[in-house]
C-alpha cells in the first residue's frame, strides 16, 4: 500500500513538473527555445558559478568551526602519535592551500569567461612552459611528502626489539576482542584454532603441552602499561577483523590463518587524558547531547543513557558480519605499578583450564 | 589501414535488408542502439543503487528507527519499520557493486564508447557488430542476476562490495554468504565476460577502424580516454574473475585458495593453508585500475564538452595524452595502497606509497589542463559544461585527499573511516557521476534526436553540485574523528554522540539530492517524445559525430564516410569565421595545422 502510495507521489510530482516547465515555457514569448543556452543563460550560470565558489567557501568554514575540534589531530596517546599529527597537518595544509586557489580559478574563470555573442575566444592550445610548471611544481611537493611519509611509515612500522616489548596477542571472533598477555617469560605459547576445546575452556586454542603457554593470560579488557614499548600479535579465528585504536594512531588486521604485527608505545595514561582541559571539555559536550538525548527518552518511558565517560578504545574497523558495529574493547593505559597489580590479579592459563 | 573503411563491405549493407522490431531494437548489432540499450540499463540499475544509498543514509542519520518505507520496501527485513543490521550491510554492498560496475562501468563505456568510437573515428559501426550485442546481453544478464539475488530467502550478499574471504565465503559467517553470494559471483562473472568483449571491440575498432586522415594524433580526447579504459579493462578485469572463480572454488568446492585455520560457531573447518591477503591483491589489481575504467571515460567526455563549450582548444592535447596513458600505466601498480594494514609487508607498503603518490602528477596536469582551456574562453554554459565544470570541481576535491590517503603513514589512522568513503566518493563516485550527465547532456541529440530541456538540466545541476558537496565534504571531519564505515549505528559508542548532527546534514542533503535526480529521469524520458527537435550541430561542435544525419542509419553516414584533415580542436581559429572548423573542412591554403 505505502509503496503504490510513494509510486502515485512520484508521478503526481513528474505531472507537476511537465506543466510547470510548460507554463513557464507559455510565458516566454520571444525565447529561440532551440536548448542550447544563450546569453542571458550564460550570465546566469556564470553568475551561479561565482555563487557556488562562495558556497564551498563558506561550507568548508562551517564544517571546521562547527565539527573542526577533530579528536584525532591533536592528544596522540602513543609515542610515534605526534609523528603521524605533523604529517596529517603538513598535509592538511598543502590540500587546504591548494584547494582554495584551484576552486577559485576554475570557478572565477567560468564567471569572468561566460559567453557573449560575438566575442572571440582566445586561439590557446599549448604552451609547454605552462606544462612544465605544473608538472614540476607537483613533483617537488609530492617528493617531499613521499620522503616525509617514507620515513614516519618505516619508524612506525620497524619493531624494535632490542627494547624489550611487552608482547600482547589480540585475538579477534565475530563479535569480540580477547587479549592474551605473555606472562613472565614473554613469549607467548604456540596457538592454532585447531587446539580450541570450549569444555576445558581452551578458547584461544593454545598449545597445552607448550611451556611457554603455561603462564599466558587471556583477558577481556586490555591494560597497558604507560612508557613500555608494546608488541602487538593480532590473530583472527574467523573472518577478517581490524584492530583500530584511533588515540593510539594504530590500526591492524586481524587475518585468519597468519599472524600480523603493530607496535607502539602508550604515552598517555587513562587517567591522565581525562584531566587534561580538552579532552573535559569534549565528555562535557557528549554528555550535554546525551542529557537531551536522556530526556526524550524519558518522556517516551524508555531508559535514559549513562552518562559518558573518557576511555580508550579498540574497535573493529573491518566489516566483519552482523554486529561489526558493536565489536570492541575497552583500553585502559596505567602506570607500570597499577598495571603490574592488575595482571597479578589475573588468572594464568594453567589455571584456567577446567 | 584507415582507408580500407570507404571500400568496407559494410557500405551499402543495411540500406537493403528489412529489419523487424527485434532486430532493430532488442537485438540490434548497431552500435547506436546498443548504446542506448548500455544507457537505459545503466539508468535503471543507476536509480536501484541510488535509491539503497538513501535507505542506509536514513538508517545512520536516524538509528533504529521505524519507518514506513524500510516496512514497505524491506518487508521482513525491517521488522516493524526498524531496519536490520544484516539488511544494512547488504544494502551497503550492492549500492557499491551497483554503482561501481553496473553504472559507471557498463553504464558509463558502455554507453559512450559504443556510441562515440564509430562516429567520432569514422566507422560504419564496430568492428564486431555481433560481438558488441552479445556484450550488452551478457550484462543485461548480470544486472538481471544481480537484481534478482536482492529477493533471497537469506539475504544478498553482504560482505562489502570487496567481498573479502572468510566473511563472503563461508554462510556460516554471514547469511548473505550463501545463495546471495553464489548470485553475486555468477552475476560478476558474467559482467567479466560482458566488459571484456566489449573491450576488446573498443580496441580493435579504434585501431583499424578509423577513417582517412583520422590519424592516433588527431583523435578527440573522448576517443583517446574510450581506448585507453579499455586497455586497462582487458588487463585488469581477467583477474577479478580469477579471484571470483578461485572464490567459487574455495565455497563449494572444498579448496582453500584463501582460508586458513577457521573456527567458526564451534566447529573447526578443514580450510587450510590459504590466504586472504591473496584474495585482497587479486581484488585490488582490478580494483585499483577500476577506479580509472570508471573515471578516464568521464575525463574524456569532459574534454571534449569543456574544449567545445569554450569554443576554445582544449590546452595541451599532448600532454593529456600523455597523462591519460601515464595514468593508465601508473593504475596498475598502486593497488597495494589500499593494503597498507593488510598485514603485508612494510616494506611493500613504502613502494606503493611511492607509486600512489606519483599518480597525483599526471592528474594535476589535467586539471590544470582544463582550468586553462577555460581561461579566456567564449563559455557556453550548457548543461553539459556545467557538469564538466562540476567534474573538475570534485576531481580536485576529491582528489587532493587522495594524497592524505595514499601516503601509509596516515593511511593508518583514516583507513576504513569515512574520510575514505569522501575521497572515493567525490573523485570518482561523483566525478563519474558527472561525466556520465555531461556526456548524456551532450550527446542526447545524437543519440534521440531532440534536445533535452535547458531550464530543467540547470535545476538538476545546481540542486545536485550542492547536495553532493553537502553530503560528502563533512564526511571528512566524521572520518578523521575516527568513525569507521559500515556501521549500523553509531549508539553504542557515546565517543561518537559528537558526530550524531553531522550524520543528518548528510543525510538531508541527500535526500534532497536524491528526490531532485527525479528532474532529470523526468526531463529524460520526457524529451524523448516532446523535446525540441535537435539540429544537426547544435553545440557547433568540430567532431565526426555532428556530421551524421540526425535520424540514425544503419552505417553512419549516407554515401561515402567524411574524410579528416585536422585535429578535433579548431574552435576560435584565427583566419575562420566561424568560432569553428570541423574536422572534415579541407585546410585552407596556406593555413598550418598545429603540430601536436
Amino acid at each position: 500500500m505505502t509503496f503504490l502510495l510513494t509510486l502515485l507521489i512520484v508521478l503526481f510530482v513528474a505531472v507537476a513538473i511537465r506543466q510547470l516547465v510548460k507554463i513557464y515555457d507559455l510565458a516566454q514569448t520571444n525565447t529561440s527555445s532551440t536548448q542550447v543556452a544563450d546569453d542571458s543563460d550564460n550570465k546566469l550560470n556564470g553568475n551561479l558559478m561565482l555563487g557556488f565558489l562562495a558556497f564551498i567557501y563558506i561550507f568548508t568554514i562551517v564544517c571546521i568551526v562547527k565539527w573542526g575540534d577533530l579528536p584525532l589531530l591533536s592528544h596522540a596517546a602513543s609515542e610515534h602519535g605526534p609523528q603521524i599529527d605533523n604529517l596529517m597537518i603538513i598535509s592538511l595544509v598543502i590540500i587546504f592551500i591548494v584547494q582554495t586557489i584551484t576552486q577559485f580559478l576554475l570557478h572565477f574563470f567560468a564567471f569572468k569567461y561566460r559567453g557573449e555573442k560575438g566575442r572571440k575566444a582566445l586561439f590557446f592550445a599549448d604552451n609547454n612552459t605552462l606544462e612544465a610548471i605544473w608538472t614540476i611544481i607537483p613533483v617537488i611537493v609530492l617528493a617531499g611528502l613521499i620522503i616525509y611519509g617514507l620515513f614516519t611509515w618505516t619508524s612506525i612500522m620497524n619493531v624494535n626489539e632490542d627494547e624489550d616489548p611487552l608482547v600482547i596477542e589480540l585475538y579477534a571472533q565475530q563479535f569480540n576482542w580477547k587479549a592474551r598477555y605473555a606472562g613472565d617469560d614473554n613469549t607467548l605459547g604456540l596457538a592454532n584454532v585447531r587446539l580450541i576445546d570450549i569444555d576445558r575452556a581452551n578458547i584461544l586454542g593454545l598449545d597445552e603441552s607448550d611451556p611457554y603457554a603455561q603462564d599466558d593470560i587471556i583477558t577481556t579488557e586490555l591494560h597497558l602499561p604507560k612508557g613500555r614499548p608494546i608488541l602487538f600479535k593480532m590473530r583472527s579465528q574467523d573472518v577478517l577483523h581490524s584492530a583500530y585504536m584511533p588515540h593510539f594512531r594504530a590500526q591492524m588486521n586481524c587475518v585468519p590463518g597468519m599472524i600480523t604485527q603493530f607496535s607502539f608505545t602508550p604515552t598517555v595514561t587513562t587517567d591522565e587524558m581525562r584531566q587534561t582541559d580538552i579532552i573535559k571539555e569534549k565528555v562535557d559536550k557528549i554528555n550535554k547531547i546525551r542529557t537531551e538525548k536522556s530526556e526524550a527518552l524519558v518522556a517516551k518511558g524508555e531508559q535514559p543513557l549513562d552518562p559518558y565517560q573518557f576511555d580508550y578504545l579498540l574497535l573493529c574497523n573491518k566489516i566483519c558480519g552482523k554486529s561489526h558495529y558493536n565489536m570492541q574493547m575497552k583500553i585502559v593505559v596505567e602506570t607500570e605499578e597499577e598495571f603490574n597489580a592488575w595482571i597479578k590479579e589475573q588468572k594464568t592459563f594453567k589455571n584456567s583450564l577446567n | 589501414m584507415s582507408a580500407h573503411a570507404d571500400t568496407h563491405a559494410h557500405d551499402d549493407h543495411g540500406h537493403h535488408h528489412k529489419e523487424t522490431f527485434v532486430t532493430k531494437y532488442i537485438f540490434s548489432q548497431d552500435h547506436k542502439m546498443i548504446s542506448k540499450q548500455y544507457l537505459i540499463t545503466g539508468t535503471i540499475m543507476g536509480i536501484i543503487g541510488v535509491m539503497m544509498s538513501l535507505l542506509f543514509r536514513i538508517q545512520i542519520a536516524w538509528p533504529e528507527q521505524p519507518n514506513l518505507l524500510f516496512e514497505a520496501l524491506l518487508g521482513k527485513w525491517a521488522p516493524d519499520g526498524v531496519m536490520d543490521a544484516d539488511i544494512y550491510l547488504a544494502l551497503v554492498t550492492i549500492h557499491g557493486t551497483i554503482m561501481v560496475f553496473f553504472v559507471l562501468t557498463a553504464g558509463l563505456s558502455g554507453t559512450f564508447s559504443n556510441l562515440l568510437i564509430p562516429l567520432q573515428i569514422g566507422a560504419r559501426d564496430m568492428a564486431s557488430g555481433f560481438l558488441n550485442m552479445v556484450s550488452y546481453w551478457l550484462f543485461f544478464l548480470s544486472s538481471v542476476i544481480m537484481v534478482i539475488s536482492l529477493f533471497v530467502q537469506a539475504g544478498p550478499a553482504a560482505a562489502g562490495w570487496t567481498i573479502y574471504p572468510p566473511l563472503s565465503a563461508l554462510e556460516l559467517a554471514q547469511g548473505g554468504s550463501g545463495l546471495g553470494m553464489t548470485l553475486w559471483l555468477v552475476s560478476m562473472a558474467i559482467f567479466i565476460a560482458s566488459s571484456l568483449l566489449g573491450s576488446l571491440n573498443y580496441i580493435v575498432t579504434v585501431l583499424n577502424l578509423r577513417t582517412k586522415g583520422m590519424s592516433m594524433t588527431r583523435l578527440p580526447l573522448t576517443i583517446w580516454a574510450f581506448f585507453i579504459t579499455a586497455v586497462i579493462g582487458v588487463i585488469s578485469f581477467p583477474v577479478l574473475l580469477s579471484a571470483a572463480l578461485l572464490l567459487i572454488m574455495d565455497r563449494s568446492f572444498g579448496t582453500s585458495f584463501f582460508l586458513s585455520d577457521i573456527f567458526i560457531q564451534g566447529e573447526v573447518l578443514h580450510y587450510q593453508g590459504g590466504s586472504p591477503v591473496l584474495f585482497e591483491h587479486l581484488f585490488w589489481f582490478l580494483g585499483h585500475p577500476e577506479v580509472y575504467i570508471v573515471l578516464l571515460p568521464a575525463l574524456g567526455i569532459t574534454s571534449e564538452v569543456i574544449a567545445t563549450n569554450s569554443r576554445k582548444p582544449i590546452f595541451g592535447y599532448r600532454a593529456m595524452v600523455a597523462s591519460i596513458l601515464a595514468i593508465a600505466f601508473l593504475s596498475t601498480i598502486v593497488w597495494g595502497h589500499h593494503m597498507f594494514v593488510s598485514g603485508m609487508n612494510p616494506f611493500l607498503g613504502s613502494v606503493f606509497t611511492f607509486t600512489t603518490l606519483l599518480i597525483a602528477i599526471p592528474s594535476a596536469v589535467k586539471a590544470f589542463n582544463y582550468i586553462t582551456t577555460i581561461w579566456k574562453g567564449n563559455l557556453q554554459m550548457n548543461p553539459a559544461m556545467l557538469f564538466s565544470i562540476g567534474l573538475v570541481s570534485t576531481f580536485i576535491t576529491g582528489g587532493l585527499t587522495g594524497i592524505i590517503l595514499g601516503d601509509s603513514a596516515l593511511d593508518i589512522n583514516v583507513h576504513d573511516t569515512y574520510f575514505v568513503i569522501a575521497h572515493f566518493h567525490l573523485v570518482m563516485g561523483i566525478s563519474a557521476l558527472y561525466g556520465m550527465f555531461a556526456g548524456i547532456y551532450h550527446w542526447y541529440p545524437k543519440m534521440f534526436g531532440r534536445m533535452l530541456n535547458k531550464k530543467l538540466g540547470y535545476i538538476h545541476f545546481w540542486v545536485t553540485a550542492i547536495c553532493a558537496y553537502g553530503v560528502f565534504f563533512p564526511m571528512h571531519f566524521i572520518g578523521m574523528a575516527g568513525l569507521p564505515r559500515r556501521y549500523y549505528t553509531n549508539s553504542n559508542f557515546p565517543l561518537f554522540d559528537q558526530v550524531a548532527d553531522v550524520n543528518e546534514v548528510i543525510t538531508i542533503f541527500a535526500l534532497i539530492g536524491g528526490a531532485f535526480q527525479l528532474v532529470f529521469i523526468y526531463n529524460f524520458f520526457s524529451s524523448m517524445f516532446y523535446g525540441k527537435k535537435a539540429e544537426q550541430n547544435p553545440w557547433k561542435s568540430n567532431t565526426l559525430e555532428w556530421t551524421a544525419p540526425v535520424k540514425h542509419m544503419h552505417g553512419n553516414w549516407p554515401g561515402e564516410i567524411p574524410h579528416v584533415y585536422r585535429w578535433a580542436y579548431d574552435y576560435s581559429k584565427p583566419g575562420h569565421d566561424d568560432d569553428f572548423v570541423p574536422q572534415n573542412v579541407p585546410l585552407k591554403e596556406g593555413e598550418e595545422e598545429l603540430q601536436h
